[in-house]
Formats: C-alpha cells, structure tokens, sequence
C-alpha cells in the first residue's frame, strides 16, 4: 500500500489546510490517543502529535503517531533534539517512515528544566536547524551524517516552527529562511493572539519572498479561560496575549469563557485566512481537543478536502 | 579560570565524619581567585569545622595547608612528606587537584570540599560567569565571541529558540540570552548576515570522542 502525507498533498493542491495538536497521555493505554483520533478525524487533515512537550514525560510521539496511522489518519511526527542524539534522531527518522508516518516536525524542544526531569541531561547533540538539514539529506540525497548511504529513503514531509513574537524580533524572519534552505516545507508557527504583530510579520516573510519557498500554518490556541490567558501571557516562554484578549476573557462570565475563548480562535483564523503567505491554521487546544470540531466547523472550514 | 563553590558545612561534616586527622589542602591559583579554595577560605572552613566539633564534644586535629597549584605534581611534593600523619586529606582545589593528589598519594582518601563548576570569568566583585565547555573545537569568531554551546541552554548553534523575550533567558529569567547577545553583536558591527550559513553539526568527537582528551606536546617533553 502506497501511503502519502495527507498534509503535503491539501497544501500542494492549494487548499486552506487544517491541522491539529493531540498531547500523548502519561500513560501506556493506547487508547487515549485512539478517542482523540476519533474525535478529529473528518475535521483535520493531520495530527501533530507533540514529543513530551514542556520536558515532561509522556507515551512516546512515535508510538502515537503509528497509532493514529493504524486509524488511516495523517500524523506529523514532533521530534526535539533534546532527548535524542544524532544516532537515535536518524534511527528513529527511518523508523517512522517505516511505519507509514509521512510528516516529521523537528524541535529543538522545552528544555528539560521546565518539565518533571530536571535532573535529565540535556542532550542538544544537534539543534532544530540541523535536524531539518539532516532529514532532507535523508529524504532527498539518501545520505545520512557522515556521508554513509542509506540502503532506501525516508518519505516524510518536512516541517518546522517559527515564533514571530519571539525575541530578537529583528531576526525572526530571518530565522524563518534559514529554516527554510535548511529544509523546512511547512512551518506552524507559535499561538497567534497579537493579530496585528502577526501580519506585521508575515509582511516581511513576503517581502523577504519566503511566501512562495513554505506552507506556513497559523498557530491558534483556544482559551479555556481567563485565568489561562493571563497564564499564558505571563508564564509561557515567548507568547504574546494582548491586553484586549485578556481584557475580553475578563469581561465575560466564568461559564461562558469557554465559548468566549471558541470564538476568538474562530476569529482568529478567519482573519489569518485573509494574511498573504498563510497556507492554513494548527489548532492547538491543549488538552481540549473535543474543542476543535466546534472551532473547524465554526470557523467554515468544513467539509474538508477529499485529495 | 576554573571556578568552584565549596561544598555545604553538613556535607563537608558528613564525608569527613568518621575521621579524627584531616589535612586540608587549599590551592593558591584558580579556586583562590573564585574565593572558595585558597588560603582563606581553608581558614574559615578549618574553624567552622573546629566549632562544630566542639559543639558536638568531638575531637578534631585539623592541619591547613594551601600549596600554589593542586594540579602539578611538583607543588604536590610539599603535601607529601607530611600525608602520613593524616587519616583523610580534604581538598579544597578543583577536580583537576583532588585528582592529580590521588594519582602523587594513591593511599590516602582524598575527599572534595569544593564543587568545580567550569570556566568563566570575573564579572564583577563576587560574581563569576560560566562563558567556557572547553569543546575541543572553538569557534567564537563565529558567533560574534559569545560561545552558543555554554551561555545558550539549548547550545543552539544557528539562532535563538522560540522563548527569548526582552533579552532574557526562557530558562532562567536572571540568564541574558546569548542569541540576543550574538545577533546584537553582529548587527551592530554589520555582520548579521554571516548568520545566514547553517552551522553544521558540531564535532563532539573533540569533546568527549575517545574519553578524556589528552594533550601532548613532544617540543614540552624531556
């Protein structure tokens, strides 16, 4: 059986793709990820599935990922370079082709002092950089590190992050075509709440002519609450949440802030389907993935594309 | 330099608990410069010693004794002729000394005082800043003198990761961001664009490859 990224192929037939994230449980039981599965298929195009995201640790990606594959769904694998070095990153890069996983992110990852393993060693053998540059090398030229040739090739579809909020914001653009030679063919940015900062953003990666060399998916996360978004604001690393957002969360009862928080993720991405250069959205509801159907469907992006 | 921290007292007491003789063998160079293993600081650690023994209604013979370098045998002579009348020697130099002793002493226990943590610089008054890993393969002209591999968390090699905000580090708020410092660097000096080139992997062979790295030099050797 011939199995294709969904993902590569709604982005290269032009459409408004979708793609959501699906967090792995603290656990063994498979189907944890199996419901979540189920509860996005038909409304998403792939499912990111994150890689003990925060350093804390969780069923592996990979697992997951060929899980989700057994359930006939698109999966794009996380993969940080904090826990793994080159050997383990290469090794598992071939195996998850093997499995039929088709689309691969590459992370240098939340540190590991952030999460439940302070003590663990670092490992930053190679960063998200090298990472992109050496699974295109895979992909495309067969070769891994070192120049040794593989007996067959990887077929995944390459994908990065980028933070435009992140700091120094002169480089970020910058940073984002250094992704791009190294490899990257779509990139999913950072949650998206500073709309305004956000398009200032996009304009110079289309000034830079970035625009047409990457699909670039709009990050969007759904708040639950106000509480979470002033968390947000002041206790995740390189987030911006405007004032107004927060302001608006506050405004609105407590029973309702779910709703509240729907509605600005629809908003959200119906203003980022009108940005030049976004080729679709990453819905991340953390730990919240009932909230995506509601959001795809409100936001008018159903039914989804048959390719 | 290299730097170091002297140990808590209640560990120090605990390693050095069932031992009445102690010597305690500061070192003149790098730890004295850092304040945690010279001259004075075997004084205050040999009297904090002395009154918690006293507290405790035990007995304790503590001899001080700091020779210039812990690293090289020669100065480690000084430390020989007297080791006999010891149970236990307590180190206050750096891994390189307690290590260089145990290899001129091999029949006394040797036990650390101090934990080394690397090689940095003097910041100012009391505040030393880790700005070497001692790689093997430095390439600071690459990164506008501000080495990724120690002052970045993450060692990224081509550019800062998501969480720098205001110039600060996203692991410790108190840490500047070593990419911001690069790019910084490099802006204001018109180099930014050599940051466009991927950096390659980095060579670790030169770091750790065949275990501890040895230099020799036959021009040095008699």
């Amino acid at each position: 059986m011939i199995i294709e990224s969904r993902l590569k192929k709604v982005l290269k037939a032009g459409h408004f793709a979708v793609t959501a994230e699906c967090g792995p449980p603290k656990g063994a039981d498979p189907d944890v990820i199996r419901n979540k599965g189920n509860l996005l298929k038909g409304y998403v195009d792939s499912i990111n599935v994150t890689d003990n995201q925060t350093g804390v640790v969780r069923l592996s990606s990979l697992a997951a990922c060929a899980i989700l594959r057994e359930q006939g769904l698109d999966a794009v694998l996380q993969m940080v370079t904090r826990d793994r070095n080159r050997i383990a990153l290469q090794s598992d890069v071939l195996g998850a082709s093997a499995l039929g996983i088709r689309n691969i992110l590459c992370l240098s990852g939340d540190h590991q002092s952030l999460g439940n393993q302070e003590e663990a060693k670092g490992v930053f053998d190679v960063d998200s950089m090298q990472l992109l540059q050496i699974v295109r090398q895979m992909r495309d030229k067969g070769l891994i590190l070192g120049g040794d040739q593989l007996s067959s090739t990887p077929e995944l579809f390459i994908g990065a992050v980028e933070n435009p909020f992140g700091d120094p914001q002169s480089y970020r653009v910058k940073r984002l075509a250094k992704k791009i030679k190294a490899g990257a063919e779509f990139i999913q940015t950072q949650c998206v709440y500073n709309l305004p900062r956000f398009k200032e953003f996009m304009g110079q990666v289309a000034d830079a002519g970035l625009t047409e060399r990457v699909f670039l998916l709009g990050g969007v996360t759904p708040l639950k609450s106000a509480r979470m978004a002033e968390y947000m604001k002041n206790n995740v690393a390189g987030m911006d949440v405007p004032d107004g957002i927060i302001e608006r969360m506050k405004g609105t009862a407590a029973k309702e802030q779910r709703q509240e928080g729907i509605r600005i993720a629809v908003e959200t991405i119906q203003a980022l389907r009108e940005i030049k250069g976004v080729s679709g959205v990453h819905i991340m509801a953390i730990e919240w993935e009932e909230a995506v159907p509601e959001i795809v469907e409100k936001a008018g992006l159903m039914p989804r594309p048959e390719v | 330099m290299i730097t170091a921290e002297r140990k808590p007292l209640s560990e120090i007491r605990a390693s050095i608990g069932p031992y009445k003789k102690v010597l305690m063998v500061g070192c003149g160079t790098c730890v004295a410069e850092c304040a945690a293993g010279g001259e004075k600081e075997v004084a205050l650690l040999a009297s904090q010693l002395r009154l918690m023994a006293a507290k405790e209604g035990r007995e304790i013979e503590l001899k001080e004794l700091t020779i210039d370098r812990q690293c090289i045998y020669e100065f480690i002579d000084q430390v020989t002729p007297v080791v006999d009348k010891y149970d236990v020697i307590l180190s206050l130099g750096c891994g390189a000394g307690v290590q260089a002793m145990a290899e001129v002493l091999p029949k006394i226990h040797i036990i650390p005082a101090l934990n080394t943590t690397g090689l940095a610089e003097t910041k100012e008054q009391g505040l030393w800043l880790e700005d070497c890993r001692g790689c093997g393969d430095c390439k600071l002209d690459r990164f506008a003198d501000v080495c990724p591999i120690t002052r970045c968390a993450k060692s990224l090699f081509n550019g800062p990761c998501g969480g720098s905000k205001e110039g600060r580090c996203e692991v410790d708020p108190d840490t500047p961001c070593a990419w911001q410092a690069i790019v910084t660097r490099l802006e204001e000096t018109g180099r930014l664009d050599s940051m466009d080139d991927i950096e390659p992997p980095a060579n670790w062979a030169k770091t750790q490859g065949k275990g501890p790295r040895k230099i020799v030099r036959e021009d040095q050797r008699t």
